[in-house]
């Protein structure tokens, strides 16, 4: 990985950011540490992804043999149905022992439980392996979708939009999201995308609104009605064009990435997407796609953000949550993660702040041909605010189911 | 009147009263609640028609609702057509017990399980497909919309294949109670073709006992929530769905519209089966008219062979799926237009992070408790009504079938909100509540007719020789009637295992079950693990129905009269 090449280079002016957090928060640790030993973690976290599925055991048999922590998976189809717990809960009174101690979460969901006050924290900066984060107030670790983190949001893996395809069937990919259109022309029926009411269809729409919106900056900000007019017009245009050659004209969408995923597998379409890189390789290996599958992003570059860890505020088991969101950002449990047999999906850490022998474990990490590099990914590009995502899934809704 | 366990029959009541009744009218007091805009969480604390007024402008609001009533009313009426056809061509041929045997695996199967293994029949990239492809050529799978279709046909074939079954058996247990070969006979005799006696004289008969059965289907179809995920349309979806989804949006001012739409949901089936009703009172004029009339309908022929025909293909189908689920969870690697896999791996049954063996304890015991209970409270229900000599009152009878006409939706939400306000909310106990509301139904629907059914004379030897009511119960009753209670029971744990809602709402999706993982699998990549989930889905029920034979079998092998054919 030739990021780490350069982070060891960065590494001999030696920072050691967060070392000077003094006594006093070595003996708060200390404290949580005690108060969450023998609790069990409640982690409620999109269930769609075997793989990730695993991961989640394996924290918890490593959690529960360092810090005698255990975590609980709970599966869920959608990472907003936590959020209606946290508010059915919050309806009920019950403002102590919720049932869910942490979150997979990011974005709209992020932002609403955020503005609604269901979050505990702030608690990042607390936690010891935090040093070997960039929490500077622009880093991707500190923002998520805009909006300022401000330590509610523990990061733990890296996500990157990217399309997959069979390299058999398929030779001539679109190299923008305008092609798409001309593709589709010359493959009818070949391309769909999740439904834009499931973040990864979403994440469609957005990765195409930064490339055909006249100017891409005002997405930073949120949405005004204005902005909104003159930002999108060309890509409902884009996509009133591209509709009519998509799988079933358009009509019916797969629910999310998974089944088209395995709609790719089946041969009833040519691309699928995923905002996890490594996917592919992960898929091959499980026999979930043909040996010949492959990755590409957009010339442009593609959408890139970070997933958090949140801890809702009535948490029966915060201590527990900060647990385990300290061992996610631990460098063995990233390295772990980065492993293409395991996740593959890339390290949230700042490679700068890491010691040489992590750094040769992230080094020693093995390939695999489907597994794109982090530089033929391309530029990575910022997600908009929030407010853009929930408006598009509304309009897009609005145009497109009668 | 009389006063003989006056004591039993009070608790029964207040157990059914706070178990059941309960919980029901909480959740929709805290549904209809949020409906008319009342939910302090979000800071709405109005009564106001807002949440109505949002609820008919959400996009593809239209499009559910007509999706539901098209589908929801469509399977039913089709199902009991075909189901009535199918009775009229084969039931002289066959018996009842060969009946039950037949249709027990579809009626154990839950209702996700087979249509998980629907959607893979019958996608384009699924077995008819494949078994189509060498004659058609398709070297990939065709863009049609064979399952998801935005009319709703997938789904509407899903529900009628678990409800065809269903309801043959109704009619074949109804049927006893009428001297059918004699009147088919007088009627052949008098001209009239076979398919029209059945539709002049025997179901006229035959209607007012089983039409509490065919309400509960049309309940069921118009608000099932989990086949319409795995079958029906996406965008939009059957209102049941569009529900669950606006229930769980991001954005949580939708809780408010997606209770409107949950009460709403409730309407539709009062009015659905207000539709039933009326359709029965105009029958009974129009029918009059139409016997008097006196067609011998000698053409309804070739109608009979259809329904039999189309019963049987869908019957096929049916076993078809549950077939590919076993397939699946064995295979590797499975691609398009392979018949079968090309590798086949155990690896989705032994690789432990799959974590099927947590769901499936967890099924099995809320399975047991849910049905020990049940049982129990059945039991001393009907024993109750026997001590105090009287059959049951209509409202009682109401009373029991309450749950299943009601849909889970409507009231499931603002129950887990008064679950929490009481603390036990997310917890196995909870759980085992919410399902039993659900399970005591068919528990009691199931021994009530046996029960009653049983031979006085015993009882009364029994008390003759001394005993008290008591031991008459546990040496005279339970042991006569061991194989429907068992039955009984066997169904009860169908039910459980099938439960999907309740267990998702209620649990907090804390209780992992081989249901609602295998829901949340369908929409997964991997066909491997949903097939391990769903193969244990089918295998359960069907271990509930092989013990509820063998047990009684065994126990009995030396009482003629007890160890099978008689009571079922």
């Amino acid at each position: 990985m030739k990021h780490l090449l350069i982070a060891a280079l960065a590494l001999s002016f030696g920072t050691s950011a967060l070392a000077d957090s003094g006594a006093d928060s070595l003996t708060d640790w200390q404290q949580t540490l005690d108060e969450a030993r023998g609790q069990t973690v409640c982690w409620n976290a999109w269930g769609g992804d075997a793989r990730t599925n695993a991961f989640i055991a394996w924290v918890s048999d490593q959690t529960d043999a360092q810090y005698g922590v255990k975590v609980e998976q709970v599966k869920l189809s959608d990472t907003a149905e936590a959020v209606t717990r946290v508010i059915s809960e919050k309806a009920a009174g019950r403002d102590h022992d919720g049932s869910i101690d942490i979150i997979w979460i990011n974005g709209p969901n992020f932002l609403a439980m955020k503005k609604q006050g269901l979050l505990h924290g702030p608690f990042v900066a607390s936690l010891p392996n935090a040093q070997y984060l960039d929490l500077g107030p622009t880093s991707a670790a500190s923002v998520d979708f805009t909006v300022p983190v401000e330590g509610m949001e523990s990061p733990w893996r890296l996500a990157k939009f990217v399309f997959t395809y069979d390299s058999v069937r398929v030779s001539d990919v679109p190299r923008t999201m305008a092609d798409f259109v001309g593709w589709a022309a010359d493959h009818p029926g070949g391309f769909t995308h999740p439904a834009p009411s499931n973040f990864m269809g979403a994440t469609f729409l957005k990765q195409a609104l930064i490339e055909l919106a006249p100017d891409a900056s005002v997405l930073q900000n949120p949405v005004s009605d204005d902005a909104y007019e003159i930002a999108t017009a060309p890509l409902w245009d884009w996509y009133d064009a591209l509709r009519p050659n998509m799988w079933r004209g358009g009509e019916t969408l797969p629910e999310n990435e998974s089944i088209q995923q395995q709609m790719l597998n089946d041969g009833e379409v040519d691309i699928s997407m995923s905002l996890d890189p490594a996917s592919t390789a992960a898929a091959i290996a499980q026999g979930l796609l043909p040996e010949t599958a492959r990755v590409f992003v957009p010339e442009g570059g593609s959408i890139g953000n970070v997933s958090f860890v949140a801890i809702p505020y009535n948490a029966a088991h915060s201590a527990g949550a900060e647990v385990v969101a300290n061992f996610l950002i631990a460098p063995e449990t990233q390295a772990h993660m980065q492993n293409i047999d395991v996740l593959g999906s890339f390290s949230v850490l700042d490679p700068s702040k890491l010691d040489a022998s992590a750094q040769a474990t992230f080094a020693a990490l093995p390939a695999s041909d489907a597994l794109p590099t982090l530089e033929s990914l391309g530029p990575t590009l910022l997600e908009p605010h929030a407010s853009w995502m929930t408006r598009l899934t509304k309009d897009w809704a609005r145009r497109y189911t009668k | 009147m009389n006063n003989d366990g006056r004591y039993l029959r009070l608790s029964v009541l207040i157990f059914v009263g706070f178990g059941l009744i309960l919980p029901i009218s909480l959740g929709f007091w805290q549904t209809g609640r949020a409906a008319f805009g009342l939910f302090p969480a979000l800071g709405q604390d109005t009564l106001s028609l807002a949440p109505w007024r949002e609820l008919v402008t959400l996009p593809g609001f239209g499009t559910s609702l007509r999706l539901t009533l098209v589908t929801g009313i469509g399977a039913t009426v089709l199902s009991l057509m075909l189901a009535t056809g199918f009775c009229a061509a084969v039931h002289s041929r066959a018996t009842p017990g060969a009946g039950a045997r037949m249709l027990t695996p579809f009626l154990a199967i839950p209702h996700a399980a087979l249509a998980v293994g629907l959607a893979f029949v019958l996608a384009p990239s699924g077995w008819i497909a494949r078994g189509l492809a060498p004659f058609v050529g398709w070297d990939r799978p065709p863009d049609i919309a064979s399952v998801n279709d935005t009319w709703g046909l997938a789904l509407m074939a899903g529900l009628m294949i678990k409800e065809v079954p269903f309801l043959l058996l109704v009619i074949l247990s109804a049927l006893t109670q009428i001297p059918v070969a004699k009147q088919v006979t007088a009627g052949r005799a008098l001209g009239y073709g076979r398919g029209i006696v059945w539709i002049k004289i025997i179901m006229p008969q035959v209607w007012p006992l089983i039409r509490l059965p065919v309400w509960v289907v049309l309940a069921y179809a118009l608000s099932v929530v989990d086949v319409a995920m795995i079958l029906g349309p996406s965008n939009p979806p059957t209102l049941a769905v569009a529900i669950t989804r606006w229930f769980n949006a991001a954005d949580p001012g939708q809780i408010l519209p997606a209770s409107a739409g949950a009460i709403l949901q409730a309407l539709i089936i009062t009015l659905g089966i207000a539709a039933f009703v009326l359709g029965e009172l105009l029958m009974r004029r129009v029918g009059r008219w139409w016997l008097r009339r006196g067609g011998r309908g000698l053409s309804t022929e070739p109608g009979l062979h259809l329904a039999s025909l189309a019963t049987v293909i869908m019957m096929g189908i049916g076993m078809l799926a549950m077939v590919s689920l076993l397939i699946w969870s064995l295979a590797w690697r499975w691609s398009f237009p392979l018949i079968l896999p090309e590798s086949w791996s155990l690896r989705p049954w032994t690789n432990s992070s799959s974590g099927w063996q947590r769901a499936l304890s967890n099924t099995v015991f809320l399975a047991i408790t849910t049905t020990v209970l049940s049982v129990a409270l059945a039991i001393t229900w009907l024993e109750g009504e026997d001590r105090a000599r009287r059959g049951r009152a209509a409202w009682a009878e109401a009373l029991i079938y309450l749950p299943l006409v009601i849909p889970q939706i409507g009231f499931l939400y603002g129950l887990n909100i008064a679950f929490l306000q009481i603390g036990i909310s997310g917890g196995m106990s909870a759980v085992v509540w919410a399902q039993a509301i659900f399970v005591f139904p068919y528990v009691m629907i199931a021994l009530s007719d046996p029960w009653r059914a049983l031979d006085r004379q015993h009882v009364n030897s029994a008390a003759a020789l001394g005993a008290g009511p008591f031991r008459r119960l546990l040496q005279v009753k339970l042991p006569i009637l061991l194989r429907p209670i068992l039955t009984a029971a066997a169904i009860g744990v169908a039910v459980s295992v099938a439960q999907y809602l309740p267990t998702l709402f209620i649990g907090a999706g804390r209780i992992a079950t081989l249901t609602t993982e295998a829901v949340t699998l369908s929409s997964g990549s991997d066909r491997r693990v949903t097939g391990v989930y769903a193969t244990l889905q089918i295998v359960l029920p069907f271990a509930g129905y092989l013990a509820a034979f063998l047990i009684p079998a065994f126990l009995h092998r030396n009482r003629r009269k007890l160890n099978g054919s008689t009571q079922a």
